[in-house]
């Protein structure tokens, strides 16, 4: 149990996708001009990586690994060079359901993230947890507290720039480092923030 | 000659990613691997070697392709050769570079994701002949492959004083008082280091302009 606090805690504040591991930028820099979308985008993020990470575990486990094929008696095959295309596959297909869910159930929302939903699938935080996951060498539910609490992580850090987003409308920057000058300098500001929660441990 | 080159499209297709339309910097693409592997100069050439070849011959590959693939499932058909691609280029340092490719992990594996590579299959080689979109290719890497290059000479520089592993910095400046700069190896250094070379070049981009 306490293993698992410790992984969430991790996952959330010391190993952040986006701002220790750098992962999911390009939605993060494209998708931070209001909370509302922020969040919107943050939360599919957090969705699509909790059902894609424990899925990808799974086939990882029982087809690609070394002698993950045993149960159907061949303990000798070793697939795992194939990870990258079959973990790709499992994102683009959740990503694709989400949409269709998103789609039906909450219009508006839909209409906010609009060109961005797809670019979930080429969010690298979600290929990189799934990635993470199978190079750490997690079990189930340990994967699985990854996953949710990586989404959380990721959340945060894009709430947190939106915010400030907003109200740098106010500021008087100077113009060449208007734009992703200063975002990515008021990023580097939060994981420097961030940074300061390492050495915590249950 | 050097005028008839200059005309060519084929030149302008590779001179502009390098100039006035960098990837990481102006288009704000690719970002995530930028960041991540800078910590030191020798992980981050590798990694310009990787991502350069992935995306020349994904670039070539989609646009032989261009007129075979149904619009429908584009994205996924660009996805898998683009994943192919990778798994090769990942094959490939595992073998004859071990230790370059336990440093940079899963980052190579990320190339798939990373979006330069899908913007350009789609914006580019989706609509362009081979030949041009080889010379995009090649410079939409190179262009990626500077920013990467300063960013991991300056990060490891200022934060070991060493290049490429090497020290560099003399001991005799650590004798009179020199300090490591320890920010630098970590994360936020990295976003800081890129937001002001963003601001050196739109200046430079600016002046260019000007003139």
């Amino acid at each position: 149990m306490i293993d698992l606090v410790n992984i969430a805690v991790k996952a959330i504040f010391m190993e952040n996708m986006l701002l220790a591991l750098f992962l999911g930028m390009c939605s993060f820099l494209a998708c931070s001009k209001n909370v509302k979308t922020a969040v919107g985008l943050g939360l599919a993020v957090t969705f699509v990586m909790t059902i894609t990470i424990p899925v990808n575990w799974l086939i990882n486990e029982y087809l690609l690994k070394d002698g993950g094929l045993s149960w159907l008696g061949l303990p000798h095959v070793d697939l795992s060079f194939l990870v990258f295309i079959t973990f790709i596959a499992t994102i683009a297909a959740s990503v694709q359901s989400v949409e269709i869910m998103m789609e039906k159930f909450s219009p508006t929302l839909y209409a906010n993230l609009g060109i961005f939903l797809p670019l979930i699938a080429v969010n690298c935080s979600i290929l990189g947890g799934s990635l993470f996951m199978e190079q750490r060498g997690y079990g189930f539910a340990e994967a699985t507290v990854f996953a949710v609490s990586s989404g959380i992580g990721w959340l945060l850090a894009i709430m947190a720039m939106a915010a400030i987003q907003e109200k740098l409308k106010y500021a008087d920057i100077p113009k060449g480092l208007q734009g992703f000058g200063i975002n990515m300098i008021i990023t580097g500001l939060i994981a420097m923030a961030f940074m300061s929660f390492s050495g915590i441990s249950f | 000659m050097i005028k008839a080159i200059k005309k060519s499209p084929a030149y302008n297709a590779f001179m502009t990613p390098l100039t006035t339309q960098n990837p990481i910097s102006v288009l704000v693409l690719g970002i995530c691997s930028a960041l991540a592997v800078t910590i030191q100069l020798k992980p981050s050439v590798v990694m310009v070697f990787a991502m350069t070849f992935v995306l020349t011959m994904s670039n070539v590959i989609v646009s032989l392709l261009r007129n075979v693939i149904p619009k429908n499932i584009r994205i996924i058909v660009e996805l898998t050769v683009i994943a192919s691609l990778v798994i090769l280029a990942d094959q490939f340092l595992k073998a004859y570079m071990f230790d370059v490719s336990k440093q940079l992990s899963v980052f190579v594996g990320l190339i798939i994701t990373n979006c330069i590579i899908m913007g350009r299959a789609e914006a580019y080689a989706m609509a362009n002949n081979p030949w041009l979109s080889f010379w995009d290719g090649l410079g939409n890497g190179l262009g990626y492959g500077v920013i990467l290059v300063v960013v991991g000479f300056i990060r490891e520089l200022f934060g070991t004083g060493k290049l490429w592993g090497i020290k560099v910095i003399p001991q005799q400046l650590y004798d009179w008082g020199y300090v490591d700069v320890g920010l630098m190896v970590y994360a936020p250094a990295a976003f800081i280091v890129i937001g002001l070379i963003t601001w050196v070049q739109n200046e430079w981009i600016e002046r260019a302009k000007h003139k």
